[in-house]
C-alpha cells in the first residue's frame, strides 16, 4: 500500500467514524428523552407537591423524580446528627434505571456500544494517517484535532466502564462529532512531512499530553456545565430530564476530579513545551502566543483550584472559572492557530 | 475613615445611637495596625485568587499586539497603520507587556502574596508534623464517617492496638492520648507537596532572573564559507552582570547550508513547505576544531554556550565593477526573505564608487513574471533564481546615521533612470549575467546563488534552575492533588448492659474525601479476628 492509499483509507476510517458516532449521538439523544418525566409523572408530581403542602415540602424537594435523584447523595455529607449509616464501599449507586421504558434503556446500551465502535474507527484512522506519513499524527491543526477527539472518546469511553455515564454521553459525543466534521471540512491537510522545528521526539511528548489535558479538560468542562445547570434544577425544584441525573453535589465531585486529573497533565504540556521550546527556537520562553494562552489557560485553572478551597467563594463560582479555562482552550486552538502570529504556525493552512 | 467617637462611648453601642449621623465607626488603626490589614489583605486567598485571575488577564493583549522584544519591526509598522491607537497604545506599554510596569506589579504582588502565605504555613507545617494528633473527640458517632465496632469484652484495648498496626502500615501517625481512645493522622504530604509547589515557584522565577542577569545571545547571518566569532555578532544582548570574559571565545565557519522543501505534496499550505535545513559547520574551541552539523531542533553545544539554527536565506555573490572593470565590490550579499517562498529584499552598497552606488531591490530563488508584471518567487528552493533591481546614486550613508543592511537610506540618493528618462532603470540578472550601468558607471554581475545561515549563540545558566523548580512544582502539585488528608479516631466504650465492648472507629478529612467509607471498610476488614475475611495480619 502506498502512503497515499493509507492516507485515503485513513479518511474512509474518519468517515466511517462519524458516522458511527452520529448514530451514537442519536441513540443518546433517545435514551435522554427516555429519562424525561413522563406527562403522567408530571402530572403526579403537580398532585404530590399540592397535597403535600406540609412543612416537610422544602425537604422532599419538589416531586418524586428529586427525591429518587437525592437518594444518591454520598453518605459523607456531614449531617449532625446523623444517623448511624452502613459503611459502603464508594459511592452508592441507585439504579437509575428505575422508571425508565426498557425502550430507552436498549437506546442507552446501544449508545454505549457504538461510542466503542466508533473510538475503535478512529483509533483505526489515526493509525492508518500515522503510518502514511510516516510519524506521530500531529503535525498539523487537522491531525491535532482528530487525536484530540479519539482522546475524549477513549477517555470516556473507558470512564463509561467504571460508571453508568448514558447521562453523559451525549454531552460528550456531539460536540466530539461537531469537532470532528470542522476539521474535516475547514482544517483539513493532505498527509505530508513535517516542517523542520517540528522534527523533534518532543512533539510526541509535549502534543500527546496536551491533547490528553484538552480531552480531560473537556469532559470537564461538561460536567461542569450539567452541574451548574443541575444546581439551578435542584434550586428551582423543577422537573426535568435532569433529575435523574447524578445530582448537583456528585457532579461537581467528578468536575473537580476531572479539573485534578487534567491540571496535572497541562503544567507537564507547559514545561515540556519550554524544554522543547529551548532546543528549537534556543529559548525556553519566547512569549509566543500560543505560549502566552497555554500559560492563561494554566493560570486560569490555577485560579478555578483556588477559587475551590477560598472561603466566600461558591462552588458555582469556581465552577464558572473552570469554563472560562475551557473557553480559553477553545480560544488557543482556533483563534490563536488561525489569527495570531507567532512561531507555532503549524496549522497548515 | 475609621475614627473613634468624642465621648469615649463604647463604638458599637454608641454607633447604633447616632446613626443618623455616624453610621460606622470602626476601631482606629495605627500606622503598623494598617501595615498588618494591608499584610493580611495582600496574602489572604481572596487576594491571591483575585491578582491570578488579573495576570490571565493582561497577558492577552501581548498575543494580540505585536510585541517589540519578539518582532521590532511588525510593532513599528502596527503603529504606522494607526496613528491614533498605536501611540497611546504604546504609551501604555501594549507593545512591551511583558515588561511593563503593570504586569510586573500583578506578578510582583502575586509572589509577595505567596510567600506571605506560605512562609506561615510551612511553619504551621512543619510544628504539625512534630506534634502528635489531636486528642480523640468524645462522640465520635457525631461524625458524619464512622463506624461502630462489637468485640469481646475486654478485647478494646487489643483492639486498638491491632487498629494501631492497620494504620501505620497505611504510612498514619497514631497516638493514644489516653487509655481507650486512639487518633491517627495521615498525608501530611498533601500539605507538603503544596508548600513545596508554591515555594518552587519561586525558584522559577529566581532561575529566570538568573538567566536575564549573567545569560547572553548574540546573532549573526553567516553565508557559506564564511567564520564568525563572538566579536562578529551582528546584534549581541548581554544581561547587565555580562562581563566580556564570560563569553567564551570560538569561532565558528559554515562550510556548507542545505535546505529542502516540499515538492510532492501541492495543495496550499503544504507546497513548499520547509523539511530540512542542514548547517554543515566547523567549530573551533580552546584550538580544537571539529566538524559537525547544526539543525533546528539539534543546537551546538559549546563549552559554555549553545549554537542554534534559527534562520536561512539566500546570499547572491554579486560584483560591481567600475568602467575600467576594476572591482568595487565583490561578495555574497544577504537578502532576507519576506515570505515563505523566500522572495528576499536587500541592497548592495558601493561605497567604493564616487559618488556612492546602491542597488537594492528582490532576490527571487524561483523567478517568474506575473501576469500584471511584477516579479514574484514561486517556490522557496533556487530552481531559477534573478535579482531585480534599481539603482541608486550619491551619498550611501547620510549624517553616519544607523541603517538596515536590508534596505537604502535614499534620502540623499537620486535614482538611476532609463535612457529616455521616462521610468526607473531596472535590472534583471540571473546567475552568470553581467549588465553595463547607463552613464558610463561600470558594471554589475550576478555571480552566484550562496545560502546563509542565522545563528544565535546563546548562554543561560538560570535555565537548570528553572527546570529543577518546575519539574519540583509538578512533583508537589501531583502530591497535593492526589494524597487525601485525614485523620481516623477511635474510642473503647465498655456496654454495660450486654456486657460487650463496643469501639467506634470515625474518619474524617478537611475538604470533601469520597474515600473514606472505604477506608473505614477497610480498617474494618483488617480489625476482623475472623481469619476467612481478615486480607492481611
Amino acid at each position: 500500500m502506498t502512503y497515499e492509499e493509507l492516507a485515503t483509507y485513513a479518511n474512509y476510517a474518519l468517515y466511517s467514524a462519524m458516522g458511527v458516532l452520529t448514530l451514537a449521538m442519536l441513540a443518546f439523544a433517545g435514551y435522554l428523552a427516555g429519562l424525561m418525566p413522563a406527562r403522567s409523572e408530571l402530572k403526579e408530581a403537580r398532585r404530590d407537591a399540592e397535597a403535600d403542602a406540609t412543612p416537610d415540602r422544602s425537604l422532599v424537594g419538589a416531586g418524586t423524580a428529586t427525591a429518587e435523584a437525592a437518594d444518591t447523595v454520598e453518605s459523607t455529607r456531614p449531617a449532625a446528627p446523623a444517623p448511624r449509616r452502613a459503611v459502603g464501599r464508594g459511592p452508592v449507586d441507585v439504579d437509575r434505571d428505575e422508571g425508565v421504558s426498557a425502550g430507552a434503556r436498549k437506546l442507552g446500551g446501544i449508545a454505549i456500544t457504538l461510542t466503542w465502535l466508533s473510538t475503535g474507527l478512529l483509533t483505526l484512522s489515526v493509525l492508518l494517517r500515522g503510518l502514511s506519513v510516516q510519524r506521530a499524527p500531529l503535525g498539523n491543526l487537522f491531525e491535532f484535532a482528530v487525536t484530540a477527539c479519539l482522546a475524549a472518546l477513549i477517555a470516556f469511553a473507558v470512564w463509561s466502564t467504571r460508571r453508568d455515564l448514558r447521562w453523559l454521553g451525549l454531552f460528550v459525543v456531539a460536540p466530539v462529532l461537531l469537532v470532528l466534521g470542522v476539521a474535516l471540512v475547514s482544517w483539513y491537510t493532505e498527509a505530508a512531512e513535517l516542517m523542520p522545528s517540528l522534527q523533534s521526539y518532543w512533539l510526541v511528548i509535549h502534543v500527546t499530553v496536551a491533547v490528553l489535558a484538552s480531552a480531560v479538560f473537556f469532559i470537564g468542562a461538561m460536567t461542569g456545565i450539567l452541574y451548574l445547570w443541575q444546581d439551578s434544577v435542584e434550586r428551582s425544584g423543577a422537573t426535568s430530564v435532569l433529575n435523574r441525573f447524578p445530582p448537583a453535589r456528585t457532579l461537581e465531585r467528578l468536575t473537580y476530579g476531572l479539573h485534578v486529573v487534567a491540571f496535572p497533565l497541562w503544567t507537564f504540556t507547559l514545561i515540556a513545551g519550554a524544554i522543547w521550546a529551548r532546543q528549537a527556537w534556543a529559548s525556553y520562553w519566547n512569549w509566543d502566543p500560543k505560549e502566552v494562552w497555554t500559560f492563561i489557560i494554566w493560570v486560569v485553572y490555577a485560579a478555578y483550584l483556588h477559587a475551590r478551597v477560598t472561603s466566600g467563594w461558591s462552588k458555582q463560582r469556581a465552577t464558572w472559572i473552570a469554563l472560562a479555562g475551557f473557553v480559553c482552550i477553545i480560544i488557543n486552538y482556533t483563534v490563536v492557530n488561525l489569527f495570531f502570529v507567532g512561531q507555532h504556525s503549524y496549522s497548515g493552512l | 475613615m475609621p475614627r473613634i467617637t468624642d465621648d469615649g462611648t463604647d463604638p458599637v453601642t454608641a454607633g447604633t445611637a447616632g446613626r443618623s449621623t455616624d453610621p460606622v465607626t470602626q476601631p482606629t488603626l495605627d500606622a503598623r495596625g494598617w501595615l498588618r490589614f494591608l499584610w493580611r489583605q495582600l496574602t489572604s486567598m481572596r487576594t491571591a485568587l483575585f491578582l491570578l485571575l488579573m495576570l490571565a488577564v493582561a497577558a492577552v493583549p501581548g498575543s494580540v499586539f505585536p510585541q517589540r522584544n519578539i518582532d521590532a519591526t511588525r510593532t513599528a509598522d502596527w503603529i504606522a497603520d494607526h496613528p491614533t491607537a498605536g501611540p497611546i497604545l504604546d504609551r501604555l506599554g501594549f507593545f512591551d507587556v511583558y515588561s511593563s510596569p503593570w504586569f510586573a506589579s500583578i506578578y510582583l504582588l502575586l509572589f509577595i502574596s505567596l510567600v506571605g502565605c506560605v512562609l506561615p504555613r510551612t511553619r504551621v507545617h512543619w510544628d504539625a508534623m512534630r506534634q502528635p494528633p489531636p486528642r480523640t473527640p468524645a462522640r465520635l458517632e457525631r461524625l458524619a464517617t464512622h463506624s461502630v465496632l462489637e468485640v469481646e469484652a475486654g478485647a478494646g484495648e487489643d483492639t486498638l492496638d491491632r487498629l494501631e498496626r492497620a494504620l501505620r502500615r497505611r504510612r498514619y501517625r497514631v497516638h493514644r492520648h489516653q487509655p481507650g481512645t486512639l487518633s491517627a493522622e495521615g498525608g501530611y504530604l498533601k500539605e507538603t507537596g503544596n508548600l513545596v509547589f508554591h515555594l518552587a515557584l519561586i525558584g522559577i522565577i529566581v532561575g529566570v532572573a538568573a538567566g536575564h542577569l549573567w545569560g547572553w545571545k548574540g546573532d549573526a547571518i553567516v553565508p557559506v564559507g564564511q567564520t564568525f566569532a563572538k566579536t562578529r555578532f551582528d546584534t549581541f544582548a548581554p544581561g547587565p552582570w555580562v562581563g566580556d570574559d564570560d563569553v567564551p571565545p570560538f569561532t565558528l565557519r559554515v562550510d556548507d547550508f542545505t535546505a529542502e522543501f516540499e515538492d510532492e505534496v501541492t495543495t496550499e499550505g503544504q507546497f513548499g513547505m520547509p523539511r530540512d535545513f542542514t548547517a554543515y559547520v566547523t567549530a573551533t574551541e580552546n584550538g580544537v576544531a571539529r566538524e559537525t552539523i547544526i539543525k533546528v531542533n539539534a543546537p551546538l553545544e559549546l563549552d559554555g554556550a549553545s549554537v542554534f539554527l534559527l534562520g536561512n536565506g539566500y546570499a547572491p555573490v554579486i560584483t560591481v565593477r567600475d568602467a575600467a572593470g576594476e572591482v568595487l565590490y565583490t561578495g555574497p550579499t544577504t537578502f532576507l526573505p519576506q515570505d515563505n517562498n523566500y522572495q528576499s529584499v536587500g541592497a548592495v552598497k558601493v561605497a567604493a564608487a564616487d559618488p556612492g552606488l546602491g542597488f537594492v531591490g528582490w532576490f527571487l530563488p524561483t523567478a517568474v513574471i506575473t501576469e500584471d508584471g511584477g516579479p514574484q518567487s514561486i517556490f522557496p528552493d533556487a530552481l531559477q533564481p534573478a535579482l531585480a533591481l534599481t539603482v541608486y546614486e550619491g551619498e550611501l550613508f547620510p549624517d553616519g546615521r544607523p541603517q538596515s543592511v536590508f534596505r537604502l537610506d535614499t534620502d540623499e540618493m537620486t535614482q538611476l533612470t532609463n535612457e529616455e528618462g521616462t521610468d526607473a532603470f531596472r535590472l534583471w540578472l540571473e546567475p552568470g549575467d553581467t549588465v553595463e550601468l547607463p552613464g558610463d558607471r561600470g558594471s554589475i554581475t550576478f555571480e552566484s546563488v550562496e545560502r546563509f545561515a542565522g545563528i544565535s549563540v546563546r548562554h543561560d545558566p538560570g535555565r537548570w534552575l528553572t527546570l529543577a523548580s518546575a519539574l519540583l512544582a509538578l512533583g508537589g502539585l501531583i502530591l497535593t492533588l492526589v494524597v487525601p488528608r485525614r485523620r481516623v479516631f477511635a474510642r473503647v466504650r465498655a456496654d454495660s448492659v450486654e456486657g460487650r465492648t463496643v469501639v467506634t472507629m470515625a474518619a474524617m478529612a478537611k475538604a470533601d474525601d469520597t474515600g473514606l467509607e472505604s477506608l473505614l471498610e477497610d480498617l474494618r476488614e483488617d480489625l476482623d479476628p475472623d481469619p476467612d475475611r481478615s486480607r492481611k495480619t
